[in-house]
């Protein structure tokens, strides 16, 4: 029954080569921690992967509670934290999560930097990769000012005010980060936006092509 | 024209691939070393290493709900505040004198910008064949330098944050804001009088009980201070407390600071 399926689908779009590059290329040896445990530093850009499905997965639930406006947002998270069923497990996992992809991210760089695998003919994988680095850095940025305490709000400005003090460019970006004078309701908007929609995009759009590249070239072979 | 085969077949009136490729997974007997398919064999491994570590990311999340501290509040002048603990090292860098001041742009575009252009162009900079850590010894060498100095400048942050604003928790207790123990022991029993518990900005930080939260503990202050010192501080804050926190009359504060000069 599942068989004919698969080949009534098949048949009209030829599936069975995008799958079969999905699922068939082969993992060597000596990227394999049931061979060698040392190779468990090859698990890092895995699980960066894993944790970061997690902090989309936990946001979009978020969303349904979350309102970003000044008035509402500080209230609308102490809702969420503290009346909502599962909800401080659920913001527990954003926050929480939001550190340890950086950490993750952090130790696949290093893996890769050490192990020499930025090389020909992986150099364009390690730009992508160093963007999508500061992509992460900027959702981290912007979605610390989402739960509008006082926490939040100061680190935000002084955030805002180093941004500043950058020459030439660093007046228009606080600008543009802040949409007015002040950090105030145009700024928690615009963050919000931000988190929400554009880095998100930029992040798939260059998820989408880092692992693309991984499959094209395969990983880099032992040292 | 070279001959193809035919590549293109039709099902109804749309074009297709002609060929069917089989969906069978390939061995991976005869490649070097012990190579194994990444469908299902790998990924199922994979999965192993994730649900570990889901593990400890629940257990994470479930001893240390995320912090939550008061409402956004402009006005509130005696909080200290600190960026996310990713951003520590970028922010302790602006306050040595060599990147602040005068020398801010070094601080805030020079070093990180060098640094992070480096890091992407790492690929060109450090462009030899070898990829051995030991055979290329300069890559390795200012990878590690900058590592003990961004491990160091993070610590520098946090270890000088939790020494100047205890009250503030640093990230020490994995980011969530305990109270640092008040200085005296608080007394549990203690109830303060009615001139005390009207003023709610006080108790933000010396507790609703006097008992001392991010402020010191006040039960009993008249131990050590008389009531003009004690409106005096009052009046022009102390320390880490910003001054004009008190709201009502200056008869108020009088009589505020007269009930506190006789706790002893």
């Amino acid at each position: 029954m599942l068989q004919k399926m698969y080949d009534w689908v098949d048949e009209r779009l030829n599936i069975t080569p995008m799958w079969r590059d999905l699922a068939d290329h082969e993992v060597p040896e000596h990227v394999n921690p049931a061979h060698h445990f040392s190779a468990f530093v090859y698990c890092f850009g895995g699980l960066t992967f894993f944790i970061t499905v997690i902090q989309i997965l936990s946001g979009m639930f978020l969303t349904m509670y979350y309102v970003p406006d000044i008035i509402n947002a500080y209230e609308s998270v102490k809702y969420l934290q503290n009346e909502v069923a599962f909800g401080v497990i659920v913001r527990g996992m954003h926050h929480w999560g939001a550190s340890l992809v950086i950490v993750m991210m952090f130790l696949h760089t290093l893996r890769v930097f050490f192990t020499g695998a930025y090389k020909k003919p992986r150099e364009l994988n390690w730009v992508v990769g160093m963007l999508i680095f500061f992509v992460m850095l900027g959702l981290g940025f912007t979605g610390y000012l989402l739960p509008w305490d006082n926490t939040a709000y100061f680190a935000t400005k002084v955030g805002l005010e180093i941004a500043n003090s950058v020459p030439v460019i660093g007046p228009y970006a606080k600008a543009l980060l802040t949409g007015g004078d002040i950090v105030g309701a145009q700024t928690l908007s615009r963050f919000f936006a931000i988190h929400v929609f554009f880095l998100p995009g930029a992040l798939l759009g260059l998820l989408g092509a880092h692992f693309v590249m991984i499959r094209a070239q395969g990983i880099s072979g032992p040292l | 024209m070279a001959k193809h085969d035919k590549d293109a077949t039709f099902v109804g009136d749309s074009r297709i691939s002609a060929k069917r490729i089989p969906n069978i997974a390939p061995s991976y007997s005869e490649f070097p070393g012990k190579s194994e398919p990444f469908w299902p064999n790998f990924l199922l491994k994979e999965w192993m290493v994730a649900a570990v570590c889901l593990v400890g990311y629940l257990l994470l999340t479930v001893s240390h709900p995320s912090p939550l501290t008061d409402k956004a509040n402009p006005n509130d002048t005696s909080f200290v505040p600190l960026p996310d603990w990713y951003f520590l090292f970028l922010y302790q860098m602006l306050k040595y004198p060599w990147a602040s001041g005068d020398w801010v742009v070094f601080g805030t575009i020079i070093f990180p910008g060098v640094a992070f252009t480096a890091l992407v162009l790492a690929p060109w900079l450090d462009a030899g064949k070898d990829r051995r850590p030991k055979k290329r010894p300069v890559a390795t060498g200012i990878m590690l330098l900058s590592l003990i100095g961004i491990f160091y400048l993070t610590w520098a942050a946090n270890d000088e944050h939790s020494r100047l604003h205890p009250s503030n928790g640093g990230h020490s207790a994995g980011g969530a804001t305990a109270p640092a123990a008040p200085a005296e022991k608080a007394d549990s029993s203690f109830k303060p009088d009615a001139v005390w518990t009207a003023q709610t900005s006080c108790q933000g930080c010396h507790g609703v009980n006097m008992e001392g939260v991010a402020g010191p503990n006040l039960q009993k202050v008249g131990s050590k201070l008389d009531a003009n010192q004690i409106a005096d501080i009052i009046k022009n804050g102390k320390g880490g407390m910003p001054p004009g926190m008190f709201q009502g009359s200056d008869d108020d504060l009088k009589k505020l600071a007269e009930y506190m000069a006789s706790l002893k």
